[in-house]
């Protein structure tokens, strides 16, 4: 991505930092903001307004989500160019992120060769991926599939830690407690993993949440949403910065609970219709003209500014000159 | 006017029943819903779920009973109810896709 052919030629020079982002909000067709969390307080500032952008030497991470490696349906019939397409875009990041994380569905039916699939595209990132499972990645055989391509620990369970810049990740599974009828759930097993886990984590420390599906109901009668959020987010309270990055809805969404700044993305393979979206009655594909559906896909860049528990989000489409 | 022997208007039903399918209870997956959504059969028929969908649902009893695995766009899944009873089932994929066979002599 080049960020400074984007700029207006007003546009005082800038911090390459800065300079990008606002690049990247030139770009966007729809609402942009650019979301910090400072202190606890979400703030969302327009583009050039002051203090909205990453300072250099910040934490950078990038989340992409819902590549759906393996399907080849009208609505996208090449996921595997969206992946490359969105490889390439960060590569060309004036800062290399960290890290990427992948916020689930990674495979469309969970195949052994859809997996090995993405394994390999996500390795051409050139640095290390994290994945959440989605519902995708758990057909047929529970998280067993998945967990032969990306266990991240080596403790074959679907949730996991680990600390990175000052920050402590945690990925979680709620793809495997579904029950008739009803909203999926993590489970009892994984909530009591979860506080332990936290306890050992000291309350200034920025917390980052993996989670595919949304751990707030976006949209219940569609299954958006995770019954048992709320025994999850009740233990991320008393944490000063906490941001939760979910998929599955492929699109764009954000919510504020006290603290807690939940954030949805989009996809890498194919829009959704929004939620409840009239006229369309189900979450399936949507089809769109060739040409649109670039700027309906994309990649997030994330960035940390240490000690000052700001996070800041910068959504990017995939096609955006 | 000569009737057909009844032997020859069995085998005409049959071979009627067969080529529209009579015999075998088809659900329709579309649009992320069961159709019909509820079905009667007798123990020993074989149900077929066939998905119209562009997204792959699987059919899973409430108890798992029986689970079907992923049945991508136009893949079938087939399942035999040998005794009577209720059999509630869902998509795991999408819970909120929800249907009934009733088997009843």
């Amino acid at each position: 991505m080049s960020s400074t052919t984007r700029l207006p030629s007003s546009e005082p020079v800038l911090d390459p930092g800065r300079r990008r982002a606002l690049g990247c909000l030139a770009a966007w067709s729809g609402a942009a903001v650019i979301w910090t969390v400072a202190g606890g307080v979400p703030r969302a500032q327009a583009a050039g307004a002051t203090g909205a952008v990453v300072k250099p030497g910040t934490f950078s991470f990038v989340q992409i989500s819902d590549t759906h490696i393996g399907f080849h349906k009208e609505a996208n019939p090449d996921v595997a160019g969206s992946l490359r397409h969105a490889i390439a875009e960060v590569r060309a990041l004036p800062r290399t992120p960290s890290l990427i994380v992948h916020t689930g569905d990674v495979s469309h039916l969970s195949k052994p060769e859809e997996f090995g699939q993405a394994r390999e595209l996500l390795s051409e990132f050139g640095v290390r991926v994290h994945t959440v499972p989605g519902e995708h990645d758990a057909i047929d055989d529970g998280l067993s599939g998945y967990l032969k391509y990306f266990d991240h620990d080596g403790k074959q369970r679907g949730w996991y830690s680990f600390d990175e810049g000052g920050v402590h990740f945690i990925g979680l599974s709620n793809v495997l407690n579904f029950k008739m009828g009803t909203m999926t759930a993590l489970g009892d097993e994984q909530l009591a993993w979860l506080k332990r886990d936290l306890a050992g984590v000291s309350r200034s420390t920025p917390i980052v949440v993996l989670a595919h599906i949304p751990l707030w109901t976006v949209y219940a009668q569609w299954g958006w949403g995770t019954a048992d959020a709320g025994q999850a987010l009740a233990l991320l309270r008393p944490f000063g910065s906490v941001t939760v990055l979910n998929g599955h809805i492929h699109q764009v969404l954000q919510k504020v609970e006290g603290n807690i700044a939940l954030h949805t993305a989009m996809s890498l393979a194919y829009p959704l219709p929004t939620p409840g979206q009239a006229g369309i009655g189900e979450p399936g594909p949507v089809k769109v003209p060739a040409g649109e559906l670039g700027k309906l896909l994309g990649t997030r860049e994330l960035s940390v500014v240490r000690g000052k528990h700001e996070l800041a989000l910068v959504d990017t489409p995939l096609e955006h000159a | 006017m000569t009737l057909p022997p009844p032997i020859f208007f069995l085998l005409l039903v049959l071979a009627s029943a067969t080529a529209y399918g009579a015999e075998v209870p088809t659900v329709d997956i579309t649009k992320f819903a069961f159709a019909p959504k509820e079905i009667t059969i007798a123990p020993g028929t074989k149900v077929v779920w066939t998905n119209h969908d562009e997204t792959p649902h699987t059919i899973s009893e409430s108890d798992k009973a029986f689970v079907s695995k992923a049945i991508d766009t136009d893949d079938r899944y087939e399942h035999v109810f040998a005794s009577e009873g209720d059999f509630s089932y869902f998509c795991t994929l999408h819970p909120f896709m929800t249907g009934i066979v009733h088997v009843r002599k």
